[in-house]
């Protein structure tokens, strides 16, 4: 087994309503010299929750006391540029099981489902409605059930259905990963090898 | 049937197809270094498993390297450790490593071309976005993440649902300084940093006949930062005459038989695309950047856009501005630089240093301006000196580095400064992505030359003899 298994999570979110999040600023390339992977979760969003000195930027909403939870909710285009898994890794170390967007970069989505964080893609509207619910009571609870596809805004009842490849929903479901799957083909690989022509 | 040349090379790489699920896909190169790849060793053991095919992954040493005085012990001991992992990894499994210091050491999406382990229609991967870039050759080439890197290691595989198809043209002929760089800037303004997430893009049409085998490493290169997974581009003479007797190309038979293989490699006239676009040579000027994502690019001659005229929300390209200390409406040219960095998988080969030099020679960098130059690879180190590039360099007040990816990502000790702006040939704009504060503006090498030796943004049209 690769990672805890992922089956119905309910919790309260943190809002980050910034469109383009690159992965330069989930976590900046300096803290990409660890050859573990362990510790990230301290270096996610460095540069934008820490001043040069260290000192904890009051505004950044991680640093704000009245947002926690497991399901972290960003703007368009999360996850956007380097394929750095260390992205992936930070928001997962940080506490995080679930990403919400209204639209995800490729690879940081693949990195999220290949370590256990579900990438839950919604429409613009329903992102608007989260961020808003959010903003009314910071409490407010997210349910995000995987063997049934929703996300739902306990307090409305409001929902919305979300896409996920019925293998990688197995995967999440069970805590199985791609290497688990390929490690059982080796044979068959060897005998495709062969096929090409260099 | 009819296929496009993506459809071609992706059908033949799959190994099992899993139903409401991704393909098994072959990897024929895999391409390592030593950012992304020591955690991929460690699970490696941790799960028990074994390099499958140690012959098809190649190391090299770049993300991290220091680009002065790389004969002595490298001072920073988390990159001296990832460094060790990557020398010690590869000698436990018996896979080639080209490390700090060694002939062919360079940035892994420099070395693979020149070296000829890239080749037309294979698949090649790495965990590096950039990878993109080998699709300059007709192969299909992207960046992965440091699990698929573990997956690769174990399995010569990874598991990759197909991604849709687009093509992007452009008609005609590219104009006095305008650059396969400006190409890209140009498509990837248009498109924006989303735009072509989901897809798997095309480079067709004369602009792309005539580019040379670097400028289309350029463009292939940068179609990450339109969210494209890769880009690729059909090979012709151009592309096999480059790979011809390359040190790792196919040769005697080997090559005829590849040759056989790789002239099957073109997009069929009545394939399909899942979306299409064309645009003309003649819209396309030099280009710069002014906010902080690559998708945030202009032509250099106009003036930054009102929030009102790009897509997506306002508070977002506000806060952008905000971070360049840039305001709506103002021009780029004459504002003022401290940095130019020319270098990069980007804009780190040699012709890149060729267009830098047919600007600076004869004239003297800006006192302003802290310039480093850093080539892709020691072989294009040698290229600059053997052409007598070094010697305009030099004359002009310049200084030439050793290779590595250096200021680009910033992970050694070549930082922009916080507050300083910088004028750079590489790949991304991001807030802080050349140093903790630093400010980019991405450019062609031309842009950038035109740049050192004013001070301030220059148009290289004014500067450039016809």
């Amino acid at each position: 087994m690769a990672y805890d298994k992922f089956e119905i999570l309910k919790s309260s979110a943190v809002p980050l309503p910034i469109e383009n999040v690159d992965t330069d600023q989930i976590i900046p390339a300096r803290f990409l010299k660890a050859t573990e992977r362990k510790g990230f979760g301290d270096n996610l969003f460095r540069d934008w929750r820490y001043n040069p000195d260290n000192t904890p930027k009051e505004q950044f909403v991680l640093n704000n006391p009245i947002y926690s939870g497991k399901i972290l909710v960003g703007g368009k285009n999360f996850g956007s540029g380097s394929s750095r898994e260390h992205a992936a890794w930070a928001v997962y170390d940080y506490g995080f099981r679930c990403v919400v967007s209204s639209f995800f970069a490729d690879i940081f989505r693949g990195n999220c489902l290949n370590i256990g964080v579900l990438p839950v893609q919604v429409s613009a509207e329903f992102l608007d409605k989260i961020f808003k619910a959010i903003e009314v009571d910071p409490n407010t609870e997210i349910e995000i059930n995987l063997p049934k596809q929703t996300i739902t805004l306990l307090v409305s009842g409001e929902q919305e259905s979300f896409e996920i490849n019925g293998y990688k929903k197995d995967n999440m479901l069970n805590g199985f990963d791609d290497i688990d799957y390929l490690a059982k083909m080796k044979e068959e690989i060897k005998e495709f090898a062969e096929t090409r022509p260099f | 049937m009819s296929a496009t040349l993506f459809d071609k090379v992706w059908d033949s790489h799959v190994v099992r197809k899993i139903k409401d699920g991704p393909d098994v896909f072959f990897i024929d190169r895999h391409l390592i270094h030593e950012v992304t790849s020591p955690v991929a060793f460690l699970g490696l053991k941790q799960r028990n498993n074994s390099v499958l095919f140690a012959d098809k992954t190649f190391a090299t040493a770049d993300h991290n390297t220091p680009t002065i005085n790389q004969h002595l012990p490298v001072e920073d001991p988390l990159s001296a450790n990832q460094l060790k992992a990557l020398e010690e990894n590869s000698a436990e499994w018996g896979i080639s490593h080209w490390g700090l210091g060694h002939q062919n050491n360079g940035i892994v999406h420099v070395v693979g071309p020149e070296n000829g382990i890239t080749l037309p229609g294979a698949t090649i991967v790495c965990g590096d976005s950039h990878t993109s870039t080998h699709g300059a050759f007709g192969a299909i080439a992207f960046g992965i993440g440091t699990s698929e890197v573990e997956m690769v290691l174990t399995s010569q595989c990874i598991m990759q649902p197909k991604p849709k198809k687009m093509r992007i043209n452009i008609t005609g002929e590219l104009g006095l300084g305008v650059t396969p760089k400006d190409v890209a800037l140009f498509i990837i303004s248009k498109l924006t940093t989303s735009g072509a997430t989901g897809y798997f893009v095309e480079y067709a049409g004369e602009v792309f006949k005539q580019m040379s085998m670097e400028g289309r490493m350029t463009v292939c290169n940068l179609s990450i930062e339109m969210g494209a997974r890769g880009g690729i581009i059909a090979p012709d003479e151009k592309t096999f005459e480059y790979v011809k007797g390359r040190p790792l190309a196919p040769k005697g038979a080997d090559w005829d038989k590849a040759m056989n293989y790789w002239e099957t490699l073109y997009t069929d006239d009545d394939a399909v695309f899942d979306k299409e676009l064309t645009f003309s040579a003649t819209e396309i000027e030099p280009m710069i950047t002014y906010g902080t994502n690559p998708g945030m690019g202009t032509g250099i001659s106009k003036n930054i856009p009102s929030a009102d005229q790009v897509e997506g929300g306002a508070t977002t390209y506000k806060k952008s501005l905000d971070y360049m200390g840039f305001a709506e409406g103002e021009a780029m040219i004459g504002k003022p630089v401290d940095y130019v960095f020319i270098g990069s998988c980007t804009n780190g080969r040699i012709e890149d240093f060729r267009a830098f030099a047919s600007i600076v020679k004869g004239r003297k960098k800006a006192a302003n301006i802290t310039a480093w130059l850093v080539p892709g690879s020691h072989i294009v180190e040698a290229k600059i000196k053997e052409e007598g590039l070094l010697d305009i360099f030099h004359q002009a007040g310049f200084v030439l580095r050793e290779p590595g990816c250096s200021a680009c990502l910033a992970m050694n000790d070549d930082k922009v400064p916080a507050g300083k702006v910088a004028v750079s040939t590489s790949n991304r704009n991001f807030e802080g992505r050349q140093g903790p504060g630093s400010k980019t503006l991405l450019a062609s090498p031309l842009v950038a030359a035109a740049t050192a030796v004013t001070g301030v943004v220059t148009d290289p049209r004014t500067l450039l003899s016809l």
